[in-house]
């Protein structure tokens, strides 16, 4: 099965190791993963921020990027979640919008395309420690994958999974919000520091960079002893 | 008052909420009991999502055909002995029951709980006419001893606690009992007794209306709203115009979807349903009725992109579900309608120059989209906000604007967009320590105030990917 990546500016940026994993999982399941690179950004920034005219660049980019290929998976729901919505977003260019339907409908976040696609809810992997998984916003309740990660945390070797407090409740991080609108965005992602801290919870998983950046960055303020995993680091390891 | 409450601006507002542990204490424990109790309630249900769907059916069919079922109502309810007045604006609905009010002679009236008479300001209006209005709904007789706007359409004392009711008792009635609940609610039952046989006037809101019968129905928990209706011999309801049902049956869906949603509860301890005056072998109810049915922006909102916004029925599972809600306060939003249909829905009925900031005010996670019991997409409607405060008001900061330009070049000039993932590390350097930002720069300040930001890795993804690739095509 043919693959290709869609690796989100933040993962590229910041957290490359992140997208290694993803490959390497992938190919682990026999899929031939390639990388093109004339992707950009998702447009998701501008977009939330009322930009649309100046997200639907970032979209039309997109578009030509994956129009090519088979499969488009990436790991953030979030960015997943905003590359579904184009179609709805470029309406108003009928051309465009039917182009978008096309790369909306084979675009999937990692975990939904392991369990959904691929049909694996057991990537063997192994993974001492305990932890507490954090269900990103857009990935639960506007992309509707919930299952999935769990199902394949649950089955990791050696992890022991604790429930997350609120884990519902927004992280705070929102995007622009977490600059716009700084002070909230503080108080929120505190709170959910202090709910993490009482799990007791050795490690922090998410499926969402923006989020596991902004949890980590708290806790890493608040001397917090809790290291931040992307899904797809623990589905990884051996 | 009106829909604007205060003139603070939206960052001081917000810092204050912040600031203020008391309130948050109070806000976050009662979102609690509320959203726990609405999540029980759904789940006793079983087919949430049905009831939902069919919630929204109602609504939609009744927007479609709002001018049809607004007619049929007046007709009913004229037919049933009141007097029905359309207002198209706050002054207007105002101007009509200080009229009333002055036919009549009225020195006191008597209210319940009602989101719309705050949206127009009505009590004030009738205080310059000189009458005496007291409101009779527990919490809002609280704000209304303490000169307090409300913060919550459900609760509109939702943000203060019990040692703080206590003694707002305490300094303006001269109460000296404890804090326990069941003694203070004792003590306001006491005061207001006096007050209904004295009323001239018992003015409500309107939860429902039911087109097919004329009936105006009232859900609360508290046996006020039917004091305020039965006692005085004039009875003025005033609703919002899309408040409306066609028939019993969609009110039953309405109605258990509306107490659900709220608190938790198959229904409330009171629904009461009016129709017309008392009739000649009747003893109780009002020799006049009044309905007041205000649009005050309403009808612009129909046939728009954001006329599911009117679906709303007020039940405030939004907000109660809202985490920035729980952090900030009701009185943050600057609107006597806060958390997210606030945000829809203030700029909607009073313009965006005084609340352009309310769309902005949510992460879009979209908890309020999720609650909604009639389905309203709050988020989408908040992005649509966002976009038209950009593009068509040009409200956005012009900083802002220079950088989502930038955004766009950078976003569809993969060149571009890739020497920046691979310079961003040096870029960065000056404030990168232990491969951290502590203190950044620019819009990462307010990051950096509470929490670390990462450095950009060494090598960018596609960098290692190239390499990656590379060593394959020599192996
Ligand atoms: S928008 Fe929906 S959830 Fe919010 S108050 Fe209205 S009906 Fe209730």
């Amino acid at each position: 099965m043919k693959v290709s990546l869609f690796i989100t500016c933040l993962c590229d940026t910041f957290t490359p190791d992140v997208g290694k994993d993803t490959v390497q999982l992938l190919e682990r399941f026999g899929c031939q993963v390639d990388f093109p690179e004339n992707q950009t950004c998702c447009g998701q920034p501008a977009f939330n921020s009322g930009y649309k005219q100046e997200s639907i660049k970032a979209m039309k980019q997109m578009i030509t990027a994956f129009e090519a290929s088979d499969y488009v998976v990436g790991p953030s729901g979030s960015c997943v979640q905003m590359i579904k919505e184009y179609p709805h977003v470029l309406k108003d260019e009928l051309e465009w919008s039917e182009r978008a339907r096309a790369v909306a409908d084979k675009t999937y976040e990692l975990t939904q395309f392991l369990v959904e696609v691929l049909q694996i809810e057991d990537v063997k992997s192994t993974f001492q420690g305990t932890a507490t998984y954090h269900p990103s916003c857009h990935m639960t309740r506007l992309l509707g994958v919930k299952d999935a990660p769990r199902i394949l945390l649950e089955n990791v070797e050696g992890l022991n999974l604790i429930e997350l407090p609120m884990k519902e409740d927004c992280c705070g991080f929102g995007g622009t919000f977490a600059v716009k609108n700084a002070a909230v965005s503080g108080q929120m992602v505190e709170e959910k520091a202090q709910h993490i801290d009482e799990t007791g919870a050795e490690y922090l998983i998410g499926g969402d960079m923006g989020c596991l950046m902004n949890m980590g960055g708290c806790m890493r303020r608040n001397k917090q002893d809790v290291q931040v995993l992307h899904i797809a680091q623990v589905l990884n390891s051996q | 008052m009106g829909i604007k409450i205060g003139d603070k601006p939206y960052a001081e507002r917000i810092q204050a909420g912040i600031d203020n542990s008391f309130m948050r204490q109070a806000v976050s424990s009662a979102q609690g009991r509320f959203r726990s109790g609405r999540l029980k309630a759904a789940e006793e249900l079983g087919d949430w999502e049905d009831w939902r769907t069919l919630g929204e059916e109602i609504r939609h069919h009744t927007m479609e055909n709002l001018d049809y079922y607004l007619h049929q109502l007046s007709e009913q309810v004229e037919k049933r002995g009141g007097t029905v007045f359309f207002a198209e604006t706050a002054e207007e609905a105002n101007a009509y029951v200080q009229e009333v009010a002055k036919k009549k002679q009225a020195r006191k009236v008597v209210k319940s709980k009602s989101m719309v008479t705050e949206e127009i300001g009505l009590n004030e209006a009738l205080q310059q006419s000189g009458c005496e209005v007291v409101e009779s709904d527990l919490g809002e007789w609280i704000l209304q001893l303490d000169e307090d706007p409300p913060s919550h359409i459900v609760t509109p004392a939702l943000h203060k606690n019990k040692e703080q009711i206590r003694e707002t008792f305490a300094n303006k009635k001269g109460y000296t009992k404890t804090d326990q609940p069941k003694e203070l609610a004792a003590f306001a039952r006491e005061q207001l007794r006096k007050d209904f046989p004295e009323a001239d006037l018992g003015v409500t809101g309107c939860n429902f209306a039911v087109a097919e019968s004329g009936a105006v129905t009232l859900v609360t928990n508290e046996g006020n709203a039917r004091m305020v209706t039965s006692l005085p011999d004039t009875h003025i309801a005033v609703m919002g115009m899309e408040r409306v049902v066609p028939t019993w049956e969609e009110l039953e869906v309405v109605v258990s979807l509306l107490t659900r949603a709220a608190v938790g509860q198959k229904l409330t301890s009171y629904i009461t349903a009016l129709t017309g005056t008392r009739l000649e072998d009747e003893t109780d109810g009002p020799e006049d009725f009044h309905l007041v049915i205000v649009d005050n922006g309403r009808s612009k909102i129909l046939g728009t992109e954001f006329q599911s916004a009117l679906h709303c029925i007020r039940c405030a599972a939004c907000i109660n579900a809202c985490p920035v809600y729980r952090h900030v306060g009701g009185h943050s939003y600057g609107s006597i309608y806060p958390g997210p249909i606030g945000a829809v829905l203030t700029p909607l009925l009073d313009g965006y120059e005084d609340h352009k900031d309310l769309p902005y005010a949510s992460t879009l996670c979209a908890a309020c989209t999720e609650a909604c019991p009639v389905k309203i997409p709050l988020h989408e409607h908040l992005i649509r906000h966002r976009e038209i405060i950009v593009e068509r008001e040009h409200m956005g900061a012009k900083s802002e604007e220079w950088m989502m330009k930038g955004f766009a070049k950078w976003a569809s000039t993969p060149a571009a967009y890739k020497l920046s993932t691979k310079m961003a590390r040096t870029a960065m350097k000056p404030w990168t320590k232990d491969e951290q930002i502590e203190k950044g720069p620019g819009p990462l300040k307010g990051w950096t105030e509470s929490r670390d930001f990462p450095a950009p890795a060494k090598k960018n993804f596609w960098e290692w990917y190239k390499q990656r690739e590379k060593r394959r095509g020599e192996a």
